[in-house]
């Protein structure tokens, strides 16, 4: 049984080196400075980057975030402190749901909401679009955390004279705050990896643009263009963007890690 | 240790004074003496006992099941009161009742009247926030919060916004954490984890962080339950100091540490209080038969 369990979890984590390793192996050649600072340039020119691309995700990931973390957080908070109810169960299946659905109709819900009405692509539809998406994943780990913290932290909040409101902020989210974080973090990842609901929001741009009423370039709508492309050397710049995407998630749930860490935390 | 009855008469008077006059949801002194007055008449054979809280003819249910049945008593200002009886006697529940922390547990129904100072606690006006802070409470496990030891004493000042000062601040946490007896030993920690503190520090911390805000009564859930014997002592060597300042009720398991630490003792049983009366007299010679077969240990 151990041995059977031992080498499943083996094959998870092998499986994810194995592609690790794959990403780095084909992104690293491509990768150099100007690839990070310049923007694309025509086929054959020397010095083609992605910097519009890497500027256009954070751009579209902070929107998404903007939109997603705060409806996420305080839906999560509603769910543990004041969902025990048929309310909160509807909302908690609703919730799921949505978690449940298919990127890609979030990407043509916002198409048909957004872009269709305003007659373009643009940045904030795609913003939206991530928003979407990340509101149900942060509502969940939100509702999660919350519920780990115990009744008798609140009751000692409660028991000084704090507001209901003031223990749940002050208290209870604080002390979740790790964990809540954890959750907004792995929906950033999440998020950042989507390109269905790019494709039908934000499309891409072959320079750099920060108008958020304009399309908008992402790494992983330009990571899917150049990888379809014929040209071997967009090829090549399709495994180093990739390696730049991985990275930058890497990067964000490693400082994530260190800034959420609970001085006070129970051992 | 412990000041006379006069001055601390005196103390009491003074703090319903300086409440009324801060917060608004409370009646003027005079029309609540008045009150007090036509309310319940004292004839000349028994002059009415100074009261800080006073329970009436109170039922409590959780659901459907009646867990407190026609509770009435009084609670003398500047004693310490314990409530004793077996596991589900309903003390934890009465002592919550007190504060109103069943308010938030959900399906619970009060009937009847709490007052403090005279004032019910249950009318519809009542600031339930300004009540808990008048009406501190201890838990019977020390729930400290996931913060410094500072922190944890300055949280409740910090949300009342009770001191004016970075230095007026830590002047009252440190006033706190001596009056609950355990300054001398995280003087020099102030900003670890409150979570390093052994138990029986940590409830002392909470004592601290209770007594930060000011309250008049501090209710007490079996607080050395969790603890200890030294620990025990320590703390029980704080309550009955700390009645000098504060009318404090306690919940316990433990009858000796009712005969240790109380001016009065209530004895209750399924959700019924068999008997109220001075500590002394409880554990001596009880009005009740069933109090004496409790106390001297044939049933519970």
């Amino acid at each position: 049984m151990t041995a059977l369990t031992g080498l499943c979890a083996l094959f998870a984590v092998a499986s994810l080196f194995f592609i690790l390793g794959y990403i780095f192996w084909g992104g690293v050649r491509g990768l150099s400075l100007g690839f990070l600072i310049n923007s694309p340039k025509p086929i054959g020119e020397p010095d083609s980057g992605i910097a519009n691309a890497i500027v256009g995700s954070v751009i579209l990931i902070m929107l998404g975030s903007l939109i997603g973390m705060p409806v996420g957080i305080l839906g999560g908070i509603y769910l543990s402190e004041f969902g025990s109810n048929k309310v909160g169960l509807l909302l908690r299946f609703l919730i799921d749901t949505l978690t449940g659905t298919p990127s890609i109709i979030i990407g043509v819900f916002v198409w048909t909401v957004m872009v269709h009405p305003m007659g373009h692509f643009s940045a904030l539809s795609g913003g939206v679009a991530l928003g979407i998406m990340m509101m149900p994943i942060v509502a969940r780990t939100t509702e999660e955390m919350i519920r780990l913290v115990p009744h008798s932290l609140r009751e000692a909040g409660l028991a000084l004279g704090a507001p209901r409101w003031r223990v749940t902020l002050g208290v209870v989210l604080r002390t979740a705050a790790s964990g809540v974080a954890t959750g907004a973090m792995l929906a950033i990842a999440r998020i950042a990896g989507e390109t269905a609901p790019l494709l039908f929001t934000a499309l891409g741009l072959n320079y750099l643009s920060t108008n958020l009423l304009q399309p908008m370039a992402s790494l992983t709508f330009q990571i899917y263009y150049y990888a379809q492309s014929p040209y071997e050397e967009w090829h090549d710049m399709a495994w180093a963007a990739t390696l730049v995407l991985v990275t930058m998630i890497l990067v964000l749930n490693i400082v994530v890690k260190i800034l959420t860490r609970n001085r006070h935390q129970q051992a | 240790m412990i000041t006379s009855p006069p001055e601390s008469n005196e103390e009491d008077e003074s703090m319903d004074t300086s409440v009324s006059a801060s917060s608004p949801v409370l009646r003027p002194v005079s029309e609540v003496q008045h009150r007090r007055k036509s309310g319940r008449e004292p004839d000349a054979e028994h002059p009415a006992a100074p009261e800080k809280m006073r329970v009436e003819d109170l039922n409590f249910y959780y659901g459907k099941t009646r867990a407190l049945k026609h509770i009435t008593l009084s609670i003398p200002p500047n004693q310490v009161t314990a409530f004793i009886g077996p596991s589900g006697c309903g003390k934890s529940t009465l002592l919550r009742t007190l504060n109103r922390m069943n308010d938030v547990i959900p399906g619970t129904r009060v009937e009847g009247r709490v007052e403090l100072d005279g004032e019910d606690i249950y009318a519809p006006r009542t600031d339930v926030v300004s009540l808990r802070r008048r009406a501190g409470m201890v838990f019977q496990k020390s729930n400290p919060f996931p913060r410094s030891i500072f922190d944890n004493v300055a949280y409740g000042l910090r949300i009342n916004n009770l001191t004016h000062s970075k230095s007026e601040l830590a002047q009252r946490v440190e006033s706190s954490l001596r009056a609950a007896a355990i300054w001398d030993e995280v003087k020099d920690r102030l900003k670890e984890s409150a979570y390093g503190l052994s138990g029986g520090q940590q409830q002392r911390l909470c004592i601290a962080r209770a007594l930060a805000v000011e309250p008049e009564v501090v209710l007490m859930d079996e607080p050395c339950s969790a603890l200890d014997p030294i620990a025990t002592q320590k703390i029980e060597e704080l309550i009955v100091e700390l009645k000098a300042k504060y009318t404090i009720v306690i919940v316990t398991h433990n009858m000796q540490q009712a005969a240790r630490v109380s001016d009065l003792t209530a004895f209750f049983w399924l959700g019924e209080m068999i008997e109220f009366n001075s500590t002394e007299k409880m554990f001596t010679k009880p009005d009740k038969q069933m109090t004496e077969d409790y106390i001297t240990g044939r049933f519970g």
